[in-house]
């Protein structure tokens, strides 16, 4: 001990040290972005030059019809829509699981249709805005069957490999033995009309 | 006065030396969380935001296309472009580009490829729809609207 008496602490100095990883930190900052991969997932239909050309007749009940003109206003069910957006969730909900009760609403879930239709002058904002709607109404139906969260079924549709996934899944959607799902996700939507822009 | 003395011999100075380790834990969080950019992206991005977000699990199948109003209005207009790969492209080219795009994968999984939009919320359904006939056209079916979280009322 003693012979420490009279030295300088050996220390060495690391204060430049934060200066650098403060440099480092920096150019992180400014180089990368925080990757947004969240979104909307939607299948599109095949190419419509290679489709047959057949007409299918879709009777007006199993149709839940959803338009929007280049001003963004909505009809829903050839009615002006003007209340919140959210409701729609609701609309759709009771028009898919009608089971035809309602003879103005759907056969069955399987039948049930929703149809989106824009203008050219649409809004990305109102397309987004109506077709989470739209999706929102279709995964809660869905979780409510397989008994779990929204939240949680979105996951497990993004992770089907996991066999207890795939295993929710199938209830959600009612996959019957020979193959056929009772609950299909049936979101057509049709392409813009040219009128206004 | 001898004990005054004594106390002013105290160092007086504060340890700095875990100051780097807190920065390095910054430094390392960023570079975890994000990605380095690959674009640099000339159209304005106000992303719509929604509720029903579904999470991309393979990101390498993915490919990008940014649509909105040019940044330089005064070289390119107002009117909403269609960015990829830092160049704009028109509607019609969509097609080769996504055959580019497919190039770039695995034979198998080619036709896996998703395509994710990142509109502004002020660009126009048909812009939008024209992309879409176009990638229906190119057999990249699987499509994604980027958007944020909306924040809960």
């Amino acid at each position: 001990m003693a012979r420490n008496k009279g030295r300088e602490n050996p220390e060495i100095n690391s204060s430049s040290m934060a200066d650098i990883a403060f440099l480092l930190l920096i150019f992180f900052l400014v180089t990368t972005t925080i990757a947004n991969d969240k979104g909307l997932l939607i299948p599109l239909p095949p190419d419509p030059d290679q489709m047959e050309d057949i007409d299918i007749k879709i009777p007006e009940r199993n149709l839940f019809k959803i338009q929007i003109n280049s001003a963004d206003k909505m009809l829903v069910e050839g009615e002006p829509f003007t209340a919140d957006v959210k409701e729609i969730k609701q609309m759709i909900k009771d028009f898919v699981n009608n089971n035809g009760k309602d003879p103005e609403s759907s056969d069955s879930p399987k039948k049930a249709i929703v149809s989106l239709k824009t203008d050219r002058g649409t809004t990305q904002d109102k397309f987004i805005e109506v077709l989470d709607n739209i999706q929102a109404a279709y995964y809660e139906m869905y979780a409510d069957r397989a008994g779990v969260t929204t939240e949680q079924w979105r996951k497990i549709i993004d992770n089907l490999k996991d066999p207890d996934n795939k295993r929710l899944y199938d209830t959600g959607r009612g996959l019957t033995p020979e193959g056929e799902i009772e609950f299909p996700m049936q979101i057509s939507i049709a392409e813009p009309t040219k009128i206004g822009g | 006065m001898s004990k005054f003395k004594k106390k002013a011999n105290t160092k007086q100075d504060i340890p700095t030396s875990a100051l780097p380790d807190i920065i390095f834990m910054l430094l390392f969080f960023f570079m975890v969380t994000t990605v380095l950019r690959e674009v640099t992206i000339n159209v304005k991005q106000r992303i719509p935001d929604a509720t029903q977000l579904r999470k991309l699990e393979r990101k390498s199948l993915v490919s990008y296309l940014y649509v909105g109003e040019p940044k330089k209005t005064d070289q390119w207009g107002t009117e909403p472009r269609i960015q990829a790969n830092d160049v704009f492209i028109e509607p019609k080219d969509v097609t080769l580009w996504v055959a580019q795009e497919k190039d770039k994968l695995n034979e198998v999984e080619r036709d896996q490829i998703t395509i994710a939009l990142k509109v502004d919320k002020e660009a126009k359904r048909g812009l939008i729809s024209d992309i879409e006939l176009q990638l229906r056209k190119a057999n990249a079916r699987k499509l994604l609207y980027s958007t944020i979280l909306e924040a809960p009322e």
